[in-house]
């Protein structure tokens, strides 16, 4: 005979409430937490969107199939997939759910008083009894109030708690990370982060036209960019002559906020970011500017100005492109700037230091089509060269000129840029917040010791205690407490 | 100037390598008699004074080479005008300084000097890697380490370092007696090791005292880089690890505090926990790319 369990009908609310008391399971946080340790793994050693995007473009050159099916699981973009917030989600809700009740579960425990001395006190730990003076129980009372214990006086004996901050600290801890999470996405709702390149000598109107790129979070309105210009005064750069390291980058620019006849000169560094309330500007990067002239056949000046390259190395040899679409034909440079010019067998020219002691601007020129028009978006330190055909190879000193058949370029001289990020961040003073609420949580709940400690007086005194968690130094505690009610000390 | 103080560095740290190298041999003898004492049934009390010797020569020769150690690490900040951690080598003989040091400092509350034969091999090898690979010349800081941060999230960080590998160590030998004690009773030499509750008890303890610090560690690095990147966290690999260092050892003290784990299981989660810190500190300073890693380690 076959016995069937009955099982009770759960229901839509049955499952609603068993679900939520798995997820709010201790085990589940465990395994969600463990969890979310284990999905950010991948971000570490697969190129991200966010910080590479060129080694994400190499990813997918050298293998595009792969790349497709990586990309379907948002390998390339793992901190802000669906399947990793979906843990950082459930964790969070497993944490309210845990942290909430409890909360208020202390709360009330912590406004009761600690329940009554036991009947039989000998059976707890650090147990002891000797005969009874009198003054023990006013002795005790005494010594617990000093010591800032909570106490019961109930019928000759007191029972008395302490360490009711190992709680409260846990849940400042736990409170504290919902507070940061929330900072968090404060910050990426509400915030912006956006960068520009600028020459020595040119200003910033911060307006969304004058980036080169700019993120806004969802909710984040553009009327909110805060009112200013910026003028790049100076920028200068200390190496190591030794190492050819560098050892300081300086930053000085004239800054107007709202009214621009008030400006004021300022002073940004790498680890001094200049702070406006929520927005702060960053000196993030920095290199050279090749300051070319380019004229057609007939002399008139087709193009003029600094053109940005991008660095290579340690010591700035720099890549950019030079390119003079106004021209008939079009015409563009594929370039290479030494800031300091060195030969090396194989590689052709480098740069021996990142001053610019010696520069050298080298050149192949190429004539037909740029490929602006295209449609495709191109690369401002590249040119796409399928269209066209090279007219020449030169290598110039400041001020020389290169001329070939369709006109000339004059290598003027150089300038220096700095890549200046922006960027608004109104959660982050919550999420600081909580780091420093989530630090002193843990300090106050891994270090406070939970206990009770009962006397009662009889014919007799009997002392006990009892440590939660089997945290240690009750038993020191006990040996003082009872060295004082026979007054030994 | 400050190449003498270089030099100085250098012979500090290869003085504390010889120092250390005693120690070890020291622990080694002592272990080694401790051996044939339990073996033999331990009649002789002029044996047990000989091996007692022994091992306060080896603690004391591990508390000279730490002191060599930490002149080392001073002169070699001194040369460069600014604290010791611009670069691998430094981190290095820091680290393996934190390491010794922690041992130290535990020792003086417990017994330990069982495990002080590996704390020897440990700093040896870490020195003997940082003196023959990773060494780079004594040379000022770049930009972007030219902050007080530099001294705050690198000193927690080396710390917690220290006191986590300290911890793995003791879990590492609590899974090995484990495993030989269900296989019977332990072999001599392991008789006169702790038994396997107070190793659980004290790499929890270690784990629960340096928690607070490296989570300050990854705070502090956080404030820092807010200054110095223009955002407090960006999933830098870095701090990926960091953080799943943190993660895993927050599970850790959760699954033992709150579902009450002991022994083999927390164990091998601690042992978990610190190899993500271990990894964080070779992969990524190696072969990692990111914002963390500056010129040449």
């Amino acid at each position: 005979m076959s016995q069937e369990i009955d099982l009770p009908e759960l229901g839509s609310v049955g499952l609603l409430r068993y679900g939520w008391r798995q997820l709010t399971s201790m085990r589940t946080a465990l395994i969600l937490l463990l969890l979310l340790g284990v999905a950010a793994i991948p971000g570490s050693i697969i190129p991200q969107r966010t910080q590479n995007p060129m080694k994400v473009s190499e990813y997918f050159k050298n293998s595009p199939d792969l790349f497709r099916w990586m990309d379907r699981f948002s390998l390339f973009d793992v901190y802000g997939s669906a399947w990793f917030s979906a843990i950082y989600i459930l964790l969070f809700i497993s944490l309210i759910g845990c942290v909430l009740p409890r909360t208020i579960e202390h709360f009330h425990a912590s406004r009761a008083l600690p329940p009554a001395t036991p009947k039989n006190l000998d059976r707890m730990e650090q147990y002891s009894s000797w005969s009874a003076h009198g003054d023990e129980l006013e002795k005790a009372r005494d010594w617990f109030k000093s010591k800032g214990f909570r106490i019961l006086e109930k019928d000759g004996s007191i029972s008395a708690e302490k360490g009711f901050m190992r709680e409260t600290g846990n849940l400042f801890f736990h409170l504290a990370l919902i507070l940061i999470l929330l900072g968090i996405s404060f910050s990426s709702l509400f915030g912006m982060r956006g960068e520009a390149i600028l020459n020595v000598g040119e200003r910033f109107v911060n307006i969304p036209t004058s980036y080169d790129s700019l993120q806004y979070g969802k909710l984040f309105k553009e009327g909110h960019l805060s009112n200013f210009v910026i003028t790049v005064d100076k920028f200068t750069a200390k190496y190591n002559i030794e190492t050819n390291a560098p050892e300081d980058y300086t930053l000085e620019v004239t800054f107007a906020q709202g009214d621009l006849r008030q400006s004021e000169k300022r002073t940004i560094k790498v680890n001094s970011p200049l702070r406006l309330g929520n927005t702060n500007i960053y000196l993030q990067a920095n290199g050279y500017s090749p300051v070319v002239t380019v004229r057609d056949s007939k002399g008139n000046v087709a193009m003029q100005g600094p053109v940005p390259f991008l660095p290579q190395d340690g010591n700035l040899r720099s890549i950019g492109a030079i390119k003079v679409p106004d021209a008939q034909p079009q015409i563009g440079f594929v370039g290479s700037f030494v800031p300091t010019y060195a030969r090396s067998e194989g590689n052709g020219a480098i740069s021996a230091f990142p001053e610019a002691l010696d520069p050298r601007l080298l050149l192949s020129a190429w004539i037909g089509d740029l490929g602006l028009d295209s449609g495709v978006p191109q690369s401002v330190y590249r040119i796409d060269t399928s269209k066209m055909k090279q007219v020449g190879l030169k290598s110039l000193k400041p001020g020389e000129t290169y001329t070939y058949p369709q006109g000339s370029i004059t290598f003027e001289g150089y300038q220096q840029w700095v890549n200046l990020q922006i960027v608004n961040d109104p959660g982050k003073n919550f999420a600081l917040l909580g780091g420093i609420v989530a630090i002193l949580g843990l300090l106050a709940s891994l270090f406070t010791r939970r206990r009770r400690i009962w006397i009662r007086v009889g014919e007799s005194v009997e002392v006990a205690g009892l440590a939660k968690n089997a945290a240690p130094g009750l038993e020191i505690e006990m040996q003082q407490f009872v060295a004082m009610l026979k007054g030994e000390k | 100037m400050s190449r003498t103080w270089a030099y100085l560095s250098n012979y500090l740290v290869y003085s504390s390598m010889a120092v250390y190298t005693l120690s070890f041999f020291a622990h080694a003898i002592e272990t080694a008699w401790a051996v044939r004492l339990t073996t033999e049934d331990s009649k002789k009390t002029l044996d047990y004074k000989r091996t007692e010797k022994v091992a306060r020569i080896a603690t004391a020769m591990m508390i000279l080479g730490f002191l060599f150690l930490v002149a080392g690490v001073i002169a070699r900040g001194i040369s460069a005008g600014r604290v010791p951690w611009g670069n691998m080598y430094e981190f290095s003989i820091t680290g393996a300084m934190a390491f010794s040091g922690a041992y130290l400092a535990a020792l003086r509350k417990y017994d330990l000097r069982w495990l002080g034969l590996i704390v020897s091999i440990a700093v040896l090898l870490t020195l003997g890697t940082a003196v023959a690979v990773l060494y780079r010349p004594s040379a000022p800081l770049v930009p972007a380490l030219k902050s007080t941060w530099l001294v705050i999230h690198v000193s927690a960080a080396i710390i917690s370092g220290g006191v986590f590998l300290l911890a793995n160590a003791i879990a590492a030998t609590y899974l090995y007696l484990d495993a030989m004690e269900s296989r019977g009773e332990r072999t001599a030499w392991a008789k006169r090791l702790p038994s396997l509750e107070d190793l659980d008890q004290l790499s929890y303890r270690l784990v629960a005292f340096v928690f607070p610090l490296w989570t300050f560690a990854v705070i502090a690095g956080a404030i820092w880089a807010e200054s110095a990147w223009g955002r407090y966290w960006g999933w830098d690999p870095k701090e990926t690890w960091a953080f799943i260092t943190w993660v895993a050892y927050a599970a850790y003290l959760h699954a033992r505090v709150t579902v009450g784990w002991r022994g083999r299981k927390a164990a091998w989660l601690c042992l978990f926990a610190g190899s993500t810190f271990l990894f964080n500190y070779v992969y990524v300073n190696i072969w990692g790319t990111g914002k963390h890693t500056y010129s040449g380690l």
